[in-house]
């Protein structure tokens, strides 16, 4: 295969344009064309914007000659539209925010533009963030670029960040942030086959982002390779004096961890995620990366996380119930979509009915249920003491663990028409990366192989507080074992 | 624990949501389905465990008592659906 | 002090009350916000993005909210707990942009405490403080616009507010009006809240029931919201309790509910709320962390605190010999009490309360300042007391003096001297215009001698306009007596 520009890495394309091989301009513009070509197809991204992108590349071109530059200089980029940006229209995939355009960046992407990061564009996502396939975006659904081997289906990109997975496969952009609350960046990568990080919660600032769940949403980078979320982690992460519950310490280099290996690594299984009906292709999987980790050097070691059944039904009260409060601010009257009423309550309900989608809707009616007089105790406080029992699991393991490693997904990508119409069975699709949500520790996931139908599987590791360095060099041997160096059927790189 | 339409019409009316009749009773299943699944946490003895508020890994943090922030109407009201001069407005509020 | 009781057709029935009374913090900036909470400014201009609920703003805490909090439930006597924490309360409303208000349900900030009151026939009774807790105040509405629709301003959202809740331990409309001006006297002293109550800085809810006379337990209770004067707050709890003792003696019950008070048609009518109107689906706020303070930050503020109205009042009354009466008009406001010790401090501390409480109190008055702005400053003021003690002037002179002060701020002593009001106190001179007197009023002399001692008075009257009033008055009685008995 000849050489291509959409062979590039972010690492690599960093080295390109710092030793000038290629210019930024070169290369943002391979990039918009890509989108061009792919994307009406895709429907990765809301909204694009490439004047502003190519603007952005002449001035970073313009520091690269000087030999100056911020980490992500002149790097093509694509920002979930969950993400604030100042003077881009920001929707989060509902048509409730219309043509909301906000007067303020949000920290994350604001910490990826101070070090010369340039973005192509908003990309697409569940609505709110609420959804594991992409389909309820407002704007329409995303394909995954992946094709089963027998067949044209289209395939979902897992979601939320089902749009940023897409892309990032795809080869519009070099990397991508997502944000994950329970799944949301590591469900898509796996479907995807890239990877994604879901750090510590506190570790990048919430300021800026909409909110889905206060207390689960945590912003990650999703890229090709493990060193490019590494290099994008340590951009967007940091101390935001803004978001109260951001934490206050210092942002390692990433990237040096990445060689660090495993030998002496503790790495545990845990007995529950061997769930009834688990397939024997995500079964083998799983397997895949203990024999890889034991290769390296690991000593893997059985353990329990008694409660991982009772996080996902815990994480759903918990979740929307912190949805349904998050979502009362969209009554259309200082911003977004209003659909006007003869009194202050129909105009709430008119603007509501026709701003928010059904899941959404689903989702603020089961959140408001279970905060309803009566029901507080029942659920939510049940929820949040279940929570603590979840966290303590993940604690008490890791006395005797170092990461923990598990599939991300109970299955590959399906097909749109195969999602299924229980929302509970949808729901499944997070039982294996919820845990870690409701505990807050960080987790990521590697792509690892492609089942018997060409489709990618991932593989998670979840790790200690703050602990993102250990992920990185664990993954980072499944990432090399694996060497994944498929490519989705839909791609940049190959010419139509 | 079950989940009548009317409840659901409950909620809806507090959440704002507007929903017709036939939505309730689309919803109402739906609803009954998931908070039957959820209602599996019963099974849990949470018995002197306490809830878990916020990930106690963040520093409690106060602020400095400065005006920081404001003077920014403009900007409060760029996104305004239906401005009148410097203010919001919404449907005529009776008391 | 006989007890309040309202007398209806079959019996005496007692009052209760309980208050709840919402009191903006004085800061800089707002609860969440680096907003100001500046009283007034243009619409919608003292409001940042996460005053107004834009996606992804979050909320931060003002310290010196918090610091405001302490100091008002360490002046309440009250339990501080060291722990405490936010909640969402959700409900839609035009002027609550986020759909939720930050408030402390749970956990508050301060626990029991209780507030002294002294009726006016001087009995004592203490008002328990249920709790305290900090919440954001909403927006304004704007109904009187526009014909269609209402404006909003957002101005006053996220301010910073204490909420103060008493026990129903209030019996009267009186003892009500007393806890209120108590209240507000204390936060006015902790300078945790400026009391003003027409800014809106201070409000009640008024909850009202009745009983019979020696009825256990109590009735269902309306509440009164957002009285905005203690007067209001007196007249409502007298027209709601007359009120429902009416329904209660027709036979009818009363509603638990939301009312008004109407101040012109003097009567509370209800705040008609729709159909499961409420359900507040509080739960912790998940964008802060809980409220953790340290005691030693606690024990920094207590000892930090200025002296509260009832200490100060016994210490005035121990240091300065006051009564009782006297020390609750100078501990008032704490600017007249600072301004009465600065004066009493070092001068004859009777005649600066008699001056104070008399000739300065009037004198503000009269001129329509207040003791912010007096005419006269406390220092004059004391100068002035001082030139009468080592009776440089005489009681009558510093009279005149202190008017001319009023008049023109000048400083006593050069008063004195510009109008030549320096006490006489030469014997010799006294002397000469005593003898002068009895020389020419030979026939009261006569009179006075064979027994008329009424008439001591007159010839001391004369001696002074002779010496045109700045005679002392000590010399004039003695050299009078002397020289009528010789």
């Amino acid at each position: 295969m000849m050489s291509s520009i959409f062979d590039h890495t972010l690492a690599s394309a960093r080295e390109a344009l710092r030793s000038r091989k290629i210019s930024a301009v070169e290369l943002v513009d391979a990039h918009i064309d890509a989108i061009e070509r792919l994307d009406d197809g895709l429907n990765s991204f809301i909204t694009r914007t490439p004047e502003q992108a190519r603007l952005a590349a002449k001035e970073a071109d313009a520091l690269l000659a000087k030999g100056e530059g911020g980490s992500l200089c002149g790097l093509p980029i694509g920002i979930k539209d969950l993400f604030a940006t100042e003077g881009v229209r920001t929707t989060a995939a509902s048509k409730i925010l219309g043509n909301f355009v906000p007067p303020y960046e949000s920290t994350v992407t604001a910490n990826l533009k101070r070090d010369g990061a340039i973005s192509l564009g908003k990309l697409n996502l569940d609505e709110f963030a609420m959804g594991s396939t992409n389909l309820t975006s407002a704007f329409g659904g995303v394909e995954n670029p992946w094709k089963r081997r027998d067949s044209d289906a289209k395939l979902v990109p897992g979601g939320s960040s089902g749009g940023s997975a897409a892309a990032v496969a795809a080869g519009l952009v070099l990397g991508a942030t997502g944000t994950d609350t329970g799944g949301s960046i590591r469900q898509p990568a796996a479907f995807c086959g890239i990877a994604g990080i879901k750090p510590t919660y506190g570790r990048c600032s919430r300021f800026g982002t909409i909110a889905f769940a206060s207390s689960l949403d945590q912003a990650g980078p999703m890229a090709r390779t493990l060193q490019d979320c590494a290099i994008l982690l340590e951009s967007m992460a940091g101390f935001d004096p803004k978001d109260s519950t951001s934490v206050n310490r210092p942002v390692p280099h990433y990237e040096a961890a990445l060689g660090r290996g495993v030998k002496g690594l503790k790495v545990g299984i845990p007995k529950e995620y061997r769930i009834d009906g688990l397939p024997a292709e995500i079964e083998a999987i799983w397997q895949q990366g203990i024999n890889w980790l034991k290769e390296a050097g690991a000593e893997v070691v059985d353990i329990s996380l008694p409660h991982t059944k009772y996080g996902l039904p815990a994480y759903y009260i918990a979740a929307l119930a912190e949805a349904s409060s998050n979502l009362a601010r969209y009554d259309g009257v200082r911003f977004g979509e209003r659909v006007s009423g003869a009194s202050l309550d129909a105009l709430y309900e008119a603007t509501r009915a026709a701003g928010f989608g059904d899941e959404v809707k689903r989702r603020i009616l089961l959140g408001t249920y279970v905060l309803s007089s009566g029901y507080y105790d029942a659920y939510y406080l049940r929820a949040q003491k279940v929570r603590t029992l979840l966290q303590r699991d993940f604690l008490k393991a890791y006395e005797t663990v170092d990461v923990i490693l598990a599939p991300t997904a109970p299955s590959g990508a399906f097909a749109w028409d195969e999602k299924p119409t229980d929302p509970v069975q949808v729901y499944l699709n997070d039982v294996f990366t919820v845990p870690a949500s409701m505990a807050g520790v960080p987790a990521l996931s590697v792509p690892a192989g492609l089942d018997g139908r060409g489709v990618p599987l991932g593989l998670q590791l979840i790790g200690r507080f703050f602990d993102e360095e250990t992920l990185l060099a664990a993954g980072s041997v499944l990432e090399q074992a694996a060497s994944f160096t498929h490519r989705p059927t839909i791609h940049a790189g190959v010419s139509a | 624990m079950s989940l009548d339409a009317k409840t659901v019409a409950k909620m809806a009316r507090l959440a704002r949501v507007g929903l017709s009749d036939e939505q309730v009773h689309t919803y109402q299943k739906e609803m009954q389905g998931i908070i039957g699944w959820v209602d599996q946490l019963n099974e849990v003895d949470v018995t002197d465990v306490p809830p878990m508020i916020g990930t106690g890994l963040a520093q409690p943090r106060l602020r400095d008592d400065q005006v920081t922030d404001g003077n920014c109407r403009d900007e409060v009201l760029s996104n305004a659906p239906d401005r009148e001069g410097p203010f919001y407005t919404v449907p005529k509020v009776v008391e | 002090m006989s007890a309040y009781r309202i007398t209806g057709e079959t019996g005496e029935w007692e009052v209760i009350v309980g208050l709840e009374v919402h009191a903006q913090i004085v800061s800089q900036s707002k609860l969440f916000s680096g907003a100001s909470a500046e009283y007034g400014g243009e619409p919608n201009t003292h409001v940042s993005l996460v005053d107004a609920g834009f996606p992804g703003m979050l909320p931060v805490l003002n310290r010196e909210c918090v610091a405001q909090a302490v100091r008002t439930g360490l002046g309440l006597r009250a339990q501080i707990n060291l722990f405490s924490r936010f909640d969402r309360k959700n409900y839609f409303y035009a002027d609550l942009p986020t759909g939720y208000q930050i408030s402390q349900f749970e956990h508050p900030i301060v626990g029991k405490g209780t507030v002294e009151i002294e009726l006016s026939d001087g009995e004592i009774r203490h008002i328990g403080v249920t709790r305290m807790h900090m919440e954001q105040d909403a927006g304004k509405s704007i109904h009187d616009q526009d014909p269609t629709r209402s404006f909003i301003d957002l101005n006053r959202a996220g301010v910073a507010l204490m909420e103060i809740v008493s026990e129903p331990d209030i019996r009267s409309p009186e003892e009500a009006g007393a806890y209120l001006r108590k209240l507000r006297q204390i936060l006015r002293y902790l300078g945790t809240c400026d009391g003003n109550m027409e800014e809106g800085s201070m409000r009640a809810d008024v909850n009202v029931s009745v009983r019979r006379e020696g009825e256990e337990g109590y009735r269902t209770r309306c509440e009164i919201k957002n009285v905005n004067s203690v007067r209001f707050v007196m007249q409502a709890i007298e027209v709601e309790a007359q009120r429902q003792v009416d329904i209660w003696e027709s036979g009818g019950e009363i509603d638990q509910e939301t009312r008004l008070f109407d101040h012109v048609k003097s009567e509370t009518r209800s705040l008609r709320t729709k159909e499961d109107a409420h359900d507040y689906r509080y739960f912790p706020e998940p964008d802060l962390l809980p409220l953790v303070i340290e005691q030693s930050w606690v024990d920094e503020l207590k000892a930090a605190l200025p002296e509260l109205p009832e200490d100060k009042r016994a210490r005035l009354e121990k240091e300065y010999g006051v009564s009782r009466y006297e020390s609750g008009v100078l501990t008032a406001e704490q600017s007249v009490a600072d301004f009465y010790e600065t004066v009493a401090r070092g001068a004859d501390a009777r005649l600066a309360t008699n001056w104070i409480l008399g000739d300065f109190f009037a004198a503000l008055n009269r001129t329509g300042r207040s003791i912010e702005d007096s005419p006269v400053s406390a220092e004059a003021l004391r100068e002035l007391l001082s030139l009468i003690s080592d009776s440089t002037i005489n009681g009558k002179i510093a009279k005149e003096v202190f008017e001319d002060m009023v008049e023109t701020g000048e400083k006593p002593s050069v008063i004195v001297d510009r109008k030549g009001l320096r006490q006489v106190t030469d014997t010799g001179a006294i002397e000469a215009a005593i003898s002068d007197i009895l020389a020419a009023n030979a026939d009261k002399v006569e009179e006075y001698r064979s027994g008329k001692d009424k008439l001591f008075g007159f010839f001391v009257g004369q001696t002074m306009k002779a010496m045109k009033g700045k005679a002392n008055p000590a010399m004039v009685n003695e050299l009078l007596k002397r020289l009528l008995a010789s």
